[in-house]
């Protein structure tokens, strides 16, 4: 099973190879189509051989040895109830996307294909590392294809696309570099073994606790890179441009799957490794996150632009995913590593979708459509669909995550206040306006616009691909448990060590060592006192 | 005395290689008068040779000719990278049609770029003041007419002259600050000089001074802020061999020698902590100081390449802002502030040294060396720019290639001698040489080519050499293990 999984990992990589061979264009679609399927197919076993009851523990661990001499950095992947799906959804997402850009794109189809097959291999990884090196080269290593994808594939304004997406991304990153080597050398020295460690099962665990200073900065640091990752408000500006320049698989991608790497990572580090510090920037990421719920969901309404109104529902509905975790409770969390999946299957499809109607009518603005239900039917059930599970329909996966989410924070204890939720539930009711007004002003009305009358229905590939996303829909919106259950295990698990990590940093810690600052923010015992009299 | 200077030869082959390759390009360039590049071949058989020789000197630890020159794990390392370079530049030099015009001089370019290689192999291995001016010397006047080779073009004279005046500055205030060390310690031996230092109680200012005088000579090869003043216009100006090895070559060995200067002269022998070194030169905050130079020339060499257009200008710029990032390692002298430097260099070389050829290969095809005009060359002519790409990644720090390992292990060593700021500002200035480096790969790539403009073909060589630039930076990107383990035994032999 652990070869089974770097196997999976890299055979999209291995994949580019045969485009040495096969050399045609025709070949070329062919050959990544049956990789990412073998991908799929290859990824399977580790769903149904997953321990559920053990999910806390990272499974099919494959270890390397460390790779400097002195220092625990070396190659660590594995699977664990937080990564197995996001994992799954990776595989699964490959070759819809191939098969989405099956007609669209016309030149240098090898570059594309191969661009496609790296993403996928570095996702992949992103997702299966547990050691922290490996998972900041597999997370760089997911910005290469993606910036040539927008740049050479892309729309009109795709350079400064390209360049907002690249640098807003790797100013977080290498921040977060900085604070990563930091950490490395802080478990380091708590092993007592090695100079420097970045294996995340030491990390997280309960051995090994952070002071209060080191905590807030790198903290900080981390929560900067993953939350323009997501991207939180207000660090989203890059996202709408990125979408609406990339082609249809970029987007796919991106919204699917690239956007889940920070708040994967928000989950992965920043919750079991700096808790102190989580617990008491929650309230502070959970008005980020409100703002960036109804704010997304204001300007999507606005929007003269289909793919550009969904990239902008990605922030409001990722808003809902960071509210979730930084609500810190098994309900919330547990909503919130589901509504990941579901916004990668809802909006992944929207996104599919979009680009579908882009390829038959060569224009994405809402003015230029309308009744475009009576001539592609099919089109229109499965755009409903899409819409419906994106609004969170009860039935469908979106009221699945938000129900969780909403629920979770309404009784964070973190938050200590209701309003978060309520406002938060003021997005769902805006998605619905902005969702359904959009699908109104497409599908049905009069046929304004001559030229779609000579739209074409979807054609086999389209239906092929986005049958599997509608069943997982449906799937998970009818019997969620199937899903949730693979992380309940780890979010409970978690969710203690955190709170008990906090508790022994709060009672060890020594408030006359500690800066005033933070004495103030983590209300160390006797602070108070001793702030008191020496101000007197 | 015969049988010192005897033995002391038999540990001096690869220089020797070196003066009779000299010599040898010399003589064929009077006889043989021949269209092709002899010289050329005989200059990189000879480096070649050079090269094998340093191979057995692996592993000894001796100083000979009455101490002025030593063979160590360290000077092995920085031989070899500068042969390594020298062998690379030779190549690119055979291929280059900007030197081809000048092709009856074609003896003379060889000639001094032995004498370069000379005086930079002597850079890294002498510890004496006199020999380590002399070296620097003979670094210096070859490259300065190498400079100006291209003589015809302006910029390359003008250039020069800008190269020898500051040059002539750097290394008289450097002459000057050494003639004030000797006098004040009574040695040019830098042990002799520890020795001196570890028996005074007190250490006057002017010691500082010279040291800071000698910090002046050195800065500038290194082309560090705010020594770097040269380094744009030189490196515009010289033909495009010259400019590489300038940024790559010359700067190891000044950086070689910087290290050998403070860590053999400087440290304290009687309690090694991190802080050693500096004990010894107290009175300048030393540490701040250099910390401070590396963040200046981090900063100065990032921001000025955004708004180049030159290539070879944006590359001199950028190798100032890399000379700041390898200082950082500087700051640390420790094992791994050391043996980081070491690591970076070598993975630097092959990058840096990529992207010169690449641009190299495009102004022999296209005859430019703006990036404006790389516009659509990645569908015109892909391998090249697929090559560029990789390098300039590379450059800028990315994984999952060389740079990324070279820039994390140097940031691990800055934090872990506590230098969070530096780092930081480090971080930062990586994000902001994106903008320049990626500005190449985006003209590359994403601009259609104009509809004249056919697929350019180049040969099996240059794809050849291409490859094998590009091979260990992917290679170590992954797997570096061996070469860190060189580099730290390397720097045990300062005690580390």
């Amino acid at each position: 099973m652990e070869f089974l999984l770097n196997l999976t990992i890299y055979f999209p990589l291995i994949g580019i190879l045969a485009f040495l061979v096969f050399r045609n264009d025709e070949a070329v679609k062919w050959t990544s189509l049956v990789v990412t399927s073998i991908t799929f197919l290859l990824s399977l076993p580790l769903l149904f051989q997953f321990d559920v009851a053990n999910s806390a523990i990272p499974q099919y661990v494959t270890e390397g040895s460390p790779v400097f001499s002195g220092m625990d950095v070396k190659y660590l992947v594995g699977l664990d109830g937080l990564s197995l799906l996001l994992f799954m959804l990776t595989t699964l997402m490959g070759p819809i996307v191939i098969l989405s850009s099956w007609n669209s794109i016309k030149k240098s189809l090898m570059g594309y294909y191969s661009m496609l097959l790296i993403l996928q291999t570095a996702s992949l990884g992103v997702f299966a590392s547990l050691d922290l090196v490996v998972f900041y080269v597999f997370f760089e290593l997911s910005l290469i294809p993606m910036y040539f994808l927008i740049g050479i594939w892309g729309g009109s304004d795709k350079v400064r696309a390209t360049i907002k997406f690249f640098i807003y991304t790797l100013v977080g990153s290498l921040i977060m570099l900085v604070a990563l080597i930091y950490l490395g050398y802080s478990a380091g020295a708590a092993t007592g073994v090695f100079e420097f460690s970045a294996d995340w099962r030491f990390i997280s665990s309960p051995e090994f606790t952070l002071g209060l200073v080191e905590q807030t900065w790198l903290f900080l640091a981390f929560a900067l890179a993953f939350c323009i990752k997501v991207p939180l408000f207000p660090f989203h500006t890059w996202l709408p441009y990125a979408h609406t320049e990339a082609p249809t698989a970029g987007s796919v991608v991106l919204a699917a799957i690239m956007l889940k790497l920070g708040t994967y990572g928000l989950v992965r580090v920043c919750l079991p490794v700096f808790p102190n510090a989580f617990a008491e920037f929650a309230p502070m990421m959970a008005i980020l996150a409100v703002i960036g719920i109804i704010y997304g969901a204001l300007v999507a309404m606005v929007q003269k632009d289909v793919k550009k109104l969904v990239a902008y529902s990605s922030v409001s509905h990722l808003g809902f995913v960071v509210l979730g975790i930084f609500a810190f409770n098994t309900v919330a969390v547990q909503g919130a590593v589901i509504q990941m999946i579901n916004h990668g299957l809802s909006t992944g499809a929207l996104f599919l979708i979009v680009g579908m109607i882009y390829d038959r009518a060569h224009t994405r603005q809402i003015s230029d459509f309308g009744g475009i239900a009576k001539q592609m039917p099919v089109f229109a059930t499965f755009f409903m669909i899409a819409t419906l599970a994106s609004i969170g329909l009860p039935g469908l996966n979106g009221f699945v995550g938000e129900f969780l989410i909403l629920n979770g924070s309404f009784f964070s204890e973190l938050y200590a206040n209701k309003v978060y939720a309520v406002l938060a539930a003021i997005g769902v009711i805006l998605a619905a306006a902005y969702m359904l007004w959009m699908y109104q002003r497409v599908m049905f009305g009069p046929i304004t616009n001559e030229e779609n009358k000579k739209l074409l229905d979807l054609n086999g590939r389209e239906i092929g691909l986005l049958i599997p996303l509608v069943i997982f829909m449906v799937w998970i919106g009818i019997r969620p448990v199937d899903f949730t259950k693979y992380s309940e295990n780890w979010v409970e698990s978690y969710i203690t060590i955190s709170q008990e990590k906090s508790t022994a940093v709060l009672e060890t810690a020594d408030s006359s060592d500690l800066p005033n600052w933070t004495n103030r923010i983590y209300d160390v015992e006797e602070s108070k006192v001793e702030s008191f009299t020496s101000n007197k | 005395m015969i049988e010192q200077a005897l033995h002391s030869i038999s540990q001096f082959y690869p220089e020797i290689v070196i003066i009779l390759t000299l010599c040898v390009i010399i003589v064929a360039d009077l006889i043989i008068k021949s269209d092709k590049p002899v010289t050329g071949w005989i200059m990189l058989g000879g480096l070649v040779i050079s090269g094998i020789t340093i191979l057995f000197q692996a592993g000894q630890n001796g100083s000979f000719f009455y101490n002025m020159v030593v063979v160590d794990p360290f000077a092995v390392f920085f031989k070899l990278l500068l042969v390594l370079a020298g062998i690379f530049v030779v190549l690119f030099s055979l291929q280059s049609k900007e030197l081809d015009s000048y092709y009856t001089r074609k003896g003379e370019y060889y000639m001094l770029l032995s004498g370069m290689m000379l005086g930079m192999m002597l850079m890294v291995s002498s510890t004496n003041l006199l020999m380590i001016y002399i070296a620097f010397e003979v670094t210096s006047i070859s490259s300065y007419v190498l400079v100006g080779f291209t003589k015809k073009e302006t910029d390359s004279a003008e250039a020069s002259t800008k190269y020898i005046i500051y040059g002539a500055v750097s290394s008289g205030i450097m002459l000057y600050g050494i003639s004030i060390l000797i006098g004040f310690t009574g040695a040019t031996d830098l042990a002799a000089i520890n020795d001196a230092l570890q028996n005074r109680a007190d250490i006057p200012m002017i010691l500082n001074i010279s040291i800071l005088m000698i910090l002046v000579g050195m800065g500038f090869k290194i082309a560090v802020v705010p020594f770097h003043f040269w380094a744009p216009d030189v490196y515009e100006g010289a033909p495009i061999t010259i400019t590489a090895i300038l940024a790559v070559a010359s700067k190891t060995a000044a950086l070689g020698l910087l290290i050998r200067f403070f860590s053999v002269s400087f440290i304290d022998s009687n309690g090694l902590t991190a802080t050693g070194i500096w004990q010894t030169i107290e009175g300048i905050h030393w540490t701040t100081l250099l910390g401070g130079m590396a963040a200046l020339a981090m900063i100065v060499g990032n921001l000025t390449a955004l708004r180049q257009d030159n290539i070879k200008r944006m590359l001199a710029y950028s190798s100032i802002a890399h000379a700041g990032y390898l200082l950082m390692g500087v700051v640390i002298l420790a094992q791994e502030g050391l043996a980081s430097i070491m690591l970076y260099l070598f993975i630097y070389l092959f990058m840096n040294l990529g992207a010169f050829y690449v641009a190299m290969l495009f102004s022999n095809s296209i005859q430019t060396e703006s990036i404006e005009k790389y516009k659509g060359l990645g569908f015109r002519a892909p391998l090249e720019s697929i090559a560029m790409t990789i390098f300039l990644v590379s450059l800028t720090g990315i994984p999952p290639t060389g740079g990324f390992v070279a820039k994390l292990y140097i940031f691990s060593a800055a934090i872990s001698g506590g230098w969070i700021w530096l780092v930081t500002i480090a971080g930062i200035t990586t994000v902001i040489s994106l903008f320049y480096y990626i500005r190449v790969v985006k003209n590359m790539f994403f601009y259609k080519p104009e509809s004249n403009e056919g697929i350019i073909q180049f040969d099996l060589p240059s794809k050849t050499i291409l490859l094998i630039l590009l091979v260990p930076i992917l290679l170590f990107g992954i797997y570096f293990s061996p070469i860190l383990e060189f580099a730290k035994n390397s720097v045990q032999i300062f005690g580390m």
